[in-house]
């Protein structure tokens, strides 16, 4: 990963969704050009809810992503 | 000398801390994968008021993760074999044994009773009822759930008015069938075993004030490479939405419609159904080498994958009853043929072949 990119990582039925846990993607400027992206990529994601962390803090609506940001997508989980 | 020596001589824990245990009134939500060993180390370590609730019988599905329970306890409710079970080993804690599903009729009265609750449930729709009655309430709640094999732990409503809840971080429930639990994807039992001890040991923290906590964060566990994320939680202005207003509003809501769960009935209701409807249909969702088979009754099997291709079968049909091993594809069933037949009668059999009220289990 650059500083130019962003690392994207994914937990639960998410990372089934785009079959991986890990992905690195050319720099988006905020968080709605990202899940564009993603919704494009992986149509199954629209379909799924979840939470969104950048560098570990959950973040709500649009927000700016910094240069080499990690940004996180968690869903929910049921099971017990 | 006494049982809890080895936790008090720990620099920074001591006898303020065991006093605090020994204070403290924690209801376990659920004798299930996470509150079997949630509750094990809660009483082991000397909490002295556990409350244990669960309306579920023990079935032989359950012995890989629900290691409070054996091959000799099959067919008996969870919550009085674990308060049973508990009370044996330890004399100096209270058990109280709620045999019972948590509801919106009951949750007050029973939730009002605890300091802190352990939500071990295995079900969107019981997780957003405890969440909200929590924080009507104000009471703290160590939330813990599973998906395969991955685990997330946090403490929820920790700080007061304005804590972080569960909506904050979910505002919208999820319906079962987009996130299956357990029974759909299968877990290594180790797994809600890790989660429900961390539960625990989050709640021991909490309670006597020892370390750091998962007071508005959420932590994420991956069996498989061991690596675990641990997230800031934020306040989340549109979640105030969904969450009742007053103990009355949470006693009107029905969790099962707000979790889109309102297509579902269970196997009594099914059959009343099914007697008033001369050409209503059953239908074994699940793939033909799942097993047990429905005993007593007549029944069409029809894989998951081929309802849509069968459709065409059940045009005349004005009932039509879908099941499957827990009811969650039975769930997705239903909102296929949903789209064919829009105002049939199509109901999804709740719990499945695996519900306490199905055929085979009573």
């Amino acid at each position: 990963m650059t500083l130019t990119s962003i690392r994207v990582i994914a937990f639960g039925m998410i990372a089934e969704k785009i079959k991986t846990n890990q992905l690195d993607l050319e720099y988006m400027p905020d968080t709605e050009v990202l899940l564009g992206y993603l919704y494009q990529q992986y149509p199954d994601l629209q379909h799924t809810k979840f939470s969104i962390a950048l560098n570990k803090k959950m973040v709500i609506g649009k927000t700016f992503i910094p240069l080499g940001a990690e940004v996180a997508l968690l869903p929910p989980f049921s099971g017990g | 000398m006494d049982r809890f020596e080895r936790q008090y001589i720990l620099p920074g824990f001591g006898k303020d801390a065991q006093q605090k245990l020994q204070e403290a009134k924690v209801l376990v939500i659920g004798a299930g994968g996470l509150g079997s060993p949630a509750s094990l180390y809660l009483a082991a370590a000397g909490v002295g008021t556990i409350g244990i609730m669960d309306g579920d019988m023990v079935s032989i599905s359950n012995l890989n993760r629900q290691v409070l329970f054996g091959e000799g306890d099959l067919g008996l409710n969870k919550a009085e074999t674990a308060a049973h079970f508990l009370k044996s080993k330890y004399f100096d804690i209270k058990i109280n044994c709620i045999p019972e599903f948590i509801t919106t009729d009951n949750i007050i009265s029973i939730l009002s009773q605890y300091d802190l609750i352990i939500d071990g449930s295995d079900n969107f729709p019981t997780r957003y009822l405890v969440n909200d009655a929590c924080v009507l309430l104000g009471i703290p709640l160590v939330f813990g759930a599973v998906y395969q094999n991955e685990g997330q732990v946090a403490i929820l409503n920790g700080t007061g008015p304005n804590s972080i809840n569960y909506r904050d971080i979910f505002p919208d429930p999820p319906t079962a069938y987009e996130i299956p639990n357990c029974s759909e994807t299968g877990v290594l039992g180790v797994l809600p075993g890790i989660i429900g001890t961390l539960q625990a040991a989050e709640a021991i923290k909490y309670i006597t004030g020892y370390g750091s906590t998962l007071v508005d964060k959420m932590l994420f566990y991956n069996i498989l490479t061991h690596q675990s994320y641990v997230m800031e939680l934020s306040k989340n202005p549109g979640s105030e939405i969904g969450l009742p207003l007053s103990i009355e509003a949470l006693e009107a809501t029905d969790y099962a419609v707000v979790c889109g769960n309102g297509d579902t009935v269970d196997w009594e209701e099914a059959f009343g159904m099914l007697a008033k409807s001369p050409n209503g249909i059953l239908i074994d969702v699940r793939e033909p080498d799942e097993f047990p088979k429905l005993k007593g009754y007549a029944f069409q099997s029809v894989p998951l994958d081929l309802i849509e291709e069968n459709q065409h079968h059940w045009i005349n049909s004005e009932l039509i009853l879908l099941f499957c091993q827990s009811g969650i594809r039975s769930l997705k069933a239903v909102k296929m043929l949903e789209r064919y037949f829009p105002g049939k009668k199509i109901h999804s059999i709740s719990g499945g072949i695996e519900a306490s009220d199905s055929p085979n289990n009573s």
